[in-house]
């Protein structure tokens, strides 16, 4: 019989699988110990990864001005822009 | 010599007149047409100041003291520009300034810097500048 010592769910049933399997008269088998040692991983580590996002960053300046807006906008920004050489 | 009548008279003086003020609105057309302070144009084209994404000029870097009263003047007025041509246009101030911005940055020089839509200063190349999504 084994004793289970630990308390983690995901321990506890990987020892409960190698159990059942033994009874069965089977090997523990490549896989078994490869699923145990994933159930093991996920449940003792959570992964946490930290890379930079594929996105280039986009600072969204004033989100709430819309492009129909600047389109109809272009033309007169345009002549402002050509009246007023000294500052543009 | 012919003596001029009244008619030929004033006919001539209205030329004459009309040439001189030609010439003279000629001349401030030219001047106007790079009226921009030395100063400023100077930093300018040596990438001191940019053009930023919201329509207004930008340090880049550091700047020196006697540049930052020339820069924040012309921002001042620019604003005041803006203000004018929103309202005549029913847009918000933002608005208006942020498509001048679009096309301020478009019109920049190759050596010049802008703002590219992640915040960081580019220095405009041959190439059309990087403007945010929004730009005609």
């Amino acid at each position: 019989m084994i004793s289970l010592s630990s308390t983690d769910a995901a321990t506890a049933a990987t020892a409960r699988l190698v159990e059942t399997r033994r009874r069965a008269g089977h090997g523990l088998g490549k896989r078994t110990a490869v699923l145990g040692a994933v159930a093991l991983a996920i449940a003792a580590g959570g992964c946490i990864s930290v890379k930079a996002p594929d996105k280039p960053i986009v600072i969204e300046l004033n989100v709430n001005i819309r492009q129909e807006v600047v389109y109809r906008l272009a033309e007169d920004a345009g002549n402002t822009i050509q009246s007023n050489p000294d500052i543009f | 010599m012919f003596r001029l009548t009244n008619d030929r008279l004033r006919r001539r003086l209205t030329l004459g007149v009309s040439a001189v003020v030609a010439a003279a609105l000629g001349l401030s057309g030219t001047v106007a047409a790079q009226g921009r302070n030395p100063a400023y144009d100077t930093a300018r084209r040596s990438g001191l100041v940019g053009e930023r994404m919201d329509g207004y000029l930008g340090y880049v870097g550091s700047p020196p003291a006697d540049l930052r009263g020339v820069v924040e003047d012309i921002n001042i007025k620019r604003k005041a520009v803006y203000a004018e041509k929103a309202k005549a246009n029913s847009a918000t101030l933002e608005e208006y300034a942020l498509t001048a911005g679009c096309l301020a940055i478009a019109r920049t020089s190759p050596g010049e810097k802008y703002q590219a839509p992640d915040g960081s200063w580019q220095t405009r190349g041959d190439d059309p500048p990087v403007r945010d999504r929004r730009c005609p």
